[in-house]
């Protein structure tokens, strides 16, 4: 009952407990290995592993496209709701960066962070009112541009993460391929 | 530099070593400008941990942005403290997290909540002085604040439902209010107003109403009405109906509901979506035992989900499986999870399920030898991972055998032939427990089987020890094992050979073993008392004090030794003499240690034996027993004076068994299921009738229970494998007659947040009397206080607070006694309708006391509670009253053990005659071992008379009850100070009635029993201690309308504990 909740998606991780600090690695690793081999028409549920702390902790995972959002939670949350908060995540991200696709959350990655932070905060699920996250998330964008005056930054950074050299990564999620896009999201019911 | 920092967070990710750039993100948190700060902000909460050292140099910095008038820097302040904070500096950050409460912007409100809540987790003590500030953001105007809150009110139901039943109200109407859709329209889901909100609710509610059918009945409209509404078909509304269905099922049962309920999991069950299939199974398995028609009703489905392709789905069948299963059905149910764990590769699902075998097979196996099979399954299947406790009830149960003899027998001996077929193929591989547990077996009971010569045993237990994937652990068994074949027969060619071999073993273990056993055999009758046969199962004693090494201690204290010192004494004198010069001369402790050697004697050479007794072990072969402590399974029948007889153990008396009524019960129901399907399914498949057939041989059993009432699930199968001590157990158990009553008397005494009835108090216009004494003369005061009952919302707390008021001003008014004498209008509404509140006796009168308040009653009993605080310890005075018009005989009481408490002398007292109408009363002295703030002490009352009475009841103790004044001198008070080393310092703020500093110190000497030892100038020092006798010392100081505290105690959870108290009366004040 230390956390309710550690959440990480694709490779974009968010741990929020010390415990697993050294795991961490071998968590993602694990965790893509049992969700990925998972068919299509089995539950979004997995039960609990050694590694995620037993029988109270539960994966729960949806499929877009090339991309898995997998949460974490423990016994003190509906695993219906966390699958449609996922769903909500989804779509404030698509309506963030208007028509999401993978290279966004590659290159943006604090922004992903910072939506997610609006709703999660400190492993509770804090605000799940869609408008209210992207008017917060709009309006302190604004004021951050409107105090840097830094309107290229963004830009900035995706050139730069493109340009790194990265010898060789451990690819151990498959990020797919990655010009796939992720269909219309409003189209998910 | 904001772009390295994303960089480095993707780095970090992918997991590459990015720590040389954690220092970079905080300095980046500190110094950027806001978009930076962000990006800063982000990396520290993802790179560093809870505990991490760089933390300590961004709190600062949260500081500084706390402050700001900036809302995005509070907002991210906010989110940091919520994400990672380290513990230590709570108190820096506190008071400004307690003004953003009152933000105008519901944002920063709702962070600032969830930062609290974040602190109520890793700090629950230091938060608790603003639980009313938790209320209202209950209450407050925007709903997301009103349901960041909730988080926090979910987590202290859960540690504590009782204490917040008076909330029960408020989360009804605002469930109500949301189901209606009253909240805006921005908060619905898929046109299902708030579900996660409702979720949550609907959770706090279960919480809140078990076991207590008053809080139930409040909540069965609000859950009928929920229970429409999610009528659209949507994930959502699934969700809030699953909620729905568990509070159901969890609260004190109304059966309209609970018919809806089972409406609702069947649609779940028989839904085509598998998440729902999941949850639907999950939901059975949790009303199951309530209710087990409801998987007669599905069985169909239940054997479709066992080979369902996802194994998740299986698991949760056999989990509900395991649930129902009985007598009859548990050899196809054990069959199913067999087969289930063959497939299985995860390590988890495989322990979990094979300790549910187990327990399975120990507790309804029909037959002995389909026991051997099943446990030979779970440990060959289950490998090393099983937890150690399987084998060793396993051995236990073969050893303690059953009722029988002769039963005992046979499964000994059949247990003995299968592994002597196991053993016979040759290149099999078994798991290292499964060896292990078969080298026990064949060493124990080898013998048991005639017609197998021990050489062949021995030969086989041999030829394992050659392998090489047998471990050292497990060759110690075998080697056991054949040391207890060798003393059971004449000499042996393999052993001879044995002894040779290892003799000159590398593993000294094994070469000891090796000695020994040779020793052993060259004296065959001592190897025989050593070794008996069957003796596993017979008590022991073992002296744990060590008594019989106090002459070798006497005798090494008298040749000048020093005593023996516990470590953590030796700790704290070392600490106390770097701390402080030691003037005193030396050599005077040593007069006095002689003369107390007695005493630390005892315990002294605990650490000394060890050795001794494990190098004797070596060196005097042939003395000590052969088996090392791992063998958990054996025990050892060495004592003090050698080896002890067995002892007999007398055999409880059988439970009867009941198969033939229930196997014909049974019948009829197995009868009835099929015929039922058969009807409802025309045409049926080959496939389908297999299924069927399935069905009925699962589902067996099931209808028997059917009757039986919610209070939980009355066993009518026969358990064939129940341990010997587990029949009086269960035949205690039956004795006790099912009345029960359990009441809890919440009368911390001076500042716990009692719950106070709003009903009783309203409109009563209650006085109360007090009678105060003075110690030096008995001039009797008697003053009238009336309070008056307010309206009926603030009712709750006010007169909380006034009636805490009240008793504290009254209470230790500096050393004057006072003696709370409650007026017989207030006897009676504590008392309800007793007919007599008994009175102290005289010796107590003159003490310190509670008033006499009621614990709980019932025809024949009453039970009054009254605490005395005497200088030494609580003293808990019960009056037991009987009304009944005979006199009762053989009433006995008996305190339960209790986490933090130690009820001193012996936990039991015995009343031997209480006349008619007459009222008897004992009193206990209570010391509190662990510290706690507030404790539950539970205890029962027994009496058989014609009608047999059982009473619950439990007793809330509070840290105040157990804190008493230490009276010491200034210099006293800083030589303890400096060797004191747990200490805890917190700032509070001073309201204006008490901003001087003799004020506030006047506060805590009244009202928590402090000692004032000390003023100077604007700081104080007082003292008190904790009974029986652990110091704990206040440094107090006020600067700028802020008092801060700083404690010292030995004791780490002491200070906290006296922390929060200090917090709370200064507040209250």
């Amino acid at each position: 009952m230390l956390d309710n909740f550690r959440e990480f998606y694709l490779n974009f991780l968010d741990f929020r407990n010390t415990d697993f600090e050294d795991t961490q690695q071998q968590i993602i690793r694990e965790t893509f290995h049992l969700v990925s081999k998972r068919d299509e028409n089995v539950c979004n549920f997995l039960e609990g592993g050694l590694l995620i702390g037993g029988s109270d902790n539960k994966l729960i995972y949806r499929h877009y496209a090339t991309l898995y959002f997998v949460f974490c939670v423990d016994s003190s949350e509906s695993e219906l709701g966390i699958l449609d908060l996922i769903q909500v995540f989804v779509e404030t991200l698509d309506k963030c960066f208007e028509n999401v696709c993978e290279l966004d959350l590659i290159f943006h990655v604090d922004k992903v962070h910072n939506i997610l932070a609006e709703m999660v905060m400190g492993g509770m699920v804090l605000e799940t009112n869609m408008n209210e996250i992207v008017t917060q998330i709009d309006a302190q964008n604004k004021l951050e541009k409107s105090e840097a005056g830094l309107a290229g930054a963004p830009a900035r950074a995706v050139s730069a993460v493109k340009n790194m050299n990265l010898p060789e990564i451990p690819r151990n999620i498959n990020i797919g391929d990655i010009s796939i896009k992720v269909p219309n999201l409003p189209s998910f019911k | 530099m904001k772009e390295c920092m994303v960089r480095l967070i993707y780095c970090e990710m992918l997991g590459y070593e990015s720590s040389f750039g954690y220092i970079h993100a905080i300095k980046l948190a500190q110094q950027g400008n806001l978009l930076e700060k962000r990006v800063g902000y982000l990396a520290v909460s993802l790179f560093l941990h809870e505990n991490h050292e760089l933390l300590l140099l961004l709190v600062n910095t949260v500081v500084k942005d706390l402050q700001s008038t900036n809302l995005v820097e509070v907002c991210m302040a906010l989110t940091i403290v919520s994400q990672i904070f380290p513990r230590e500096m709570i108190p820096a950050v506190l008071p400004l997290i307690e003004d953003k409460l009152q933000h105008s912007k519901e944002i920063i409100r709702r962070k600032a909540v969830q930062a609290l809540y974040k602190f109520y987790l890793i700090a629950p003590n230091q938060v608790q002085h603003i639980h009313d500030k938790f209320r209202k953001a209950l209450c407050d105007r925007d709903a997301g604040v009103m349901a960041a809150s909730l988080h926090i009110y979910l987590q202290m139901i859960k540690e504590n439902p009782s204490g917040y039943k008076d909330l029960t109200g408020s989360f009804v109407t605002i469930l109500k209010q949301v189901v209606r859709g009253k909240l805006p329209v921005d908060f619905n889901y898929h046109s299902v107003p708030a579900p996660w909100l409702q979720i949550q609710l609907l959770r706090i509610l279960g919480l809140l109403g078990k076991d207590d059918p008053r809080t139930s009945e409040l909540m069965y409209d609000v859950l009928d009405e929920s229970l429409r509404r999610a009528e659209i078909n949507h994930n959502i509304t699934y969700a809030i109906l699953f909620e729905c269905v568990q509070t159901i099922y969890t609260i004190h049962p109304k059966s309209e509901l609970l018919e809806k309920a089972a409406k609702c999991i069947g649609k779940f069950v028989l839904s085509p979506k598998i998440n729902l299939k999941y949850l639907g199974l999950k939901a059975l398995t949790y009303v199951i035992q309530q209710d087990p028609n409801l998987a007669l009703q599905h069985q169909m489905t239940i054997i479709e989900c066992l080979d369902h392709p996802d194994p998740i789905i299986k698991r949760e069948t056999l989990e509900l499986l395991y649930r129902i299963t009985n007598g009859q059905n548990v050899i196809v149910i054990v069959q199913k999870m067999l087969d289930y764990l063959k497939e299985s590769k995860e390590e988890y699902a495989i322990i979990n399920l094979v300790g549910k075998i187990a327990e399975l097979a120990e507790k309804y196996a029909p037959d002995n030898e389909w026991f051997i099979q099943t446990m030979n399954a779970v440990f060959s299947v289950g490998g090393d991972v099983v937890h150690p406790d399987i084998p060793n009830n396993f051995l236990r149960l073969l050893a303690d055998g059953f009722d029988d003899g002769k039963e005992d027998d046979q499964l000994q001996m059949y247990a003995v032939q299968s592994y002597l077929a196991l053993l016979e193929e040759e290149d099999a591989l078994y798991p290292q427990k499964f060896l292990q547990v078969m080298s026990w077996v064949l060493g124990e009971y080898s013998s048991l089987v005639t017609d197998v010569d021990p050489e062949v045993i021995l030969t086989k237990l041999h030829s394992l020890l050659k392998k090489t994937f047998v471990t050292s652990e497990t060759k110690v068994w075998i080697m056991a094992a054949v040391t207890k074949i060798a003393s059971r027969t004449s000499c042996s060619k393999t052993v001879d050979e044995l002894i040779q071999e290892f003799s000159n073993s590398l593993d000294t273990c094994m070469r000891q073993y090796a000695f020994e056993l040779k020793h052993l055999c060259e004296d065959k009758a001592l190897m025989k008392t050593l070794l008996p046969f069957d003796a596993s199962c017979s008590d022991m004693v073992v002296d744990a004090s060590l008594s019989f090494l106090d002459g070798f201690v006497a005798e090494g204290l008298g040749r000048g030794a020093a005593p023996y010192k516990p470590h953590h004494q030796r700790q704290e004198e070392k600490l106390s003499q770097e701390k402080a010069l030691n003037f005193e001369p030396y050599g005077l402790s040593f007069v006095s240690s002689v003369s107390s050697s007695g005493v630390t004697g005892r315990q002294s050479p605990t650490g000394l034996s060890f050795g001794s007794d494990t190098s004797g072990n070596s060196a005097e072969t042939g003395h000590k027993e052969t088996n090392t402590l791992k063998l958990e399974g054996v025990r050892k029948l060495w004592g003090k004076e050698g080896y002890l007889p067995k002892k007999e153990n007398k055999v409880g008396k059988e439970t009867e068994p009941q198969t033939l009524s229930c196997g014909s019960l049974l019948a009829g129901q197995v009868g009835e299921s099929p015929a039922l399907q058969s009807d409802q399914v025309a045409s049926l498949s080959e496939e389908d009738k297999e299924k069927q057939q399935l069905a009925s041989t699962l589902f067996i059993g099931l209808g028997s229970s059917t009757g039986v009432s919610l209070m939980g699930k009355v066993d009518t199968t026969t358990q064939k494998f129940k341990r010997k001590s587990k029949i009086n157990e269960t035949q205690s158990s039956e004795e006790v007659s099912d009345f029960q009553i359990s009441a809890a008397s919440d009368f911390g005494p001076l500042l716990d947040t009692a719950p106070i009835n709003v009903e009783d108090c309203e409109g009563n216009t209650h006085t109360r009397l007090r009678k105060s004494s003075l110690c030096s003369s008995d001039i009797v005061e008697e003053t009238l206080a009336f309070e008056t009952p307010q309206s009926l919302k603030k009712s709750g707390l006010d007169e909380r607070l006034s009636d805490s008021r009240l008793s504290q001003s009254s209470l230790f008014a500096d050393s004057n006694m006072e003696i709370f004498q409650p007026s017989p209008s207030a006897q009676c509404e504590g008392a309800g309708k007793t007919p007599s509140v008994p009175s102290l006796p005289e010796e107590l009168q003159d003490l310190t006391h509670s008033e006499v308040l009621e614990l709980c009653q019932s025809d024949a009993l009453a039970l009054h509670l009254c605490k005395v605080w005497t200088d030494d310890s609580l003293l808990l005075t019960i009056f037991v009253s009987n009304k009944t018009a005979s006199a009762l005989n053989a009433v006995s009481l008996v305190f339960e053990e209790a986490e933090y408490f130690q009820v001193l002398e012996s936990p039991t007292y015995q009343f031997p005659v209480i006349e008619a109408q007459c009222v008897e009363h004992c009193q206990k002295c209570v010391w509190m071992d662990k510290v706690c703030t507030q404790g539950i002490l539970s205890a029962s009352v027994h009496c058989q008379s014609e009608l047999e009475t059982h009473l619950q009841f439990s007793i809330t103790l509070s840290l105040l009850d157990f804190i008493r004044p230490m009276e010491m001198t200034t210099e006293d008070f800083g030589k303890l100070w400096l060797s004191l080393s747990n200490d805890v310092k917190q700032n509070i703020k001073l309201s204006s009635s008490q901003d001087s500093l003799s004020a506030a110190m006047s506060t805590l000497q009244q009202k928590l029993k402090l000692h004032i030892v000390d003023t100077i100038g604007n700081e104080g020092i007082l003292a008190c201690q904790l009974l029986p006798s652990v110091p704990c010392l206040l440094h107090c100081r006020t600067h700028s309308g802020m008092l801060a505290l700083w404690f010292r105690s030995p004791c780490a959870a002491l200070p906290d504990g006296l922390l929060y108290q200090c917090q709370k009366v200064m507040e209250e004040s």
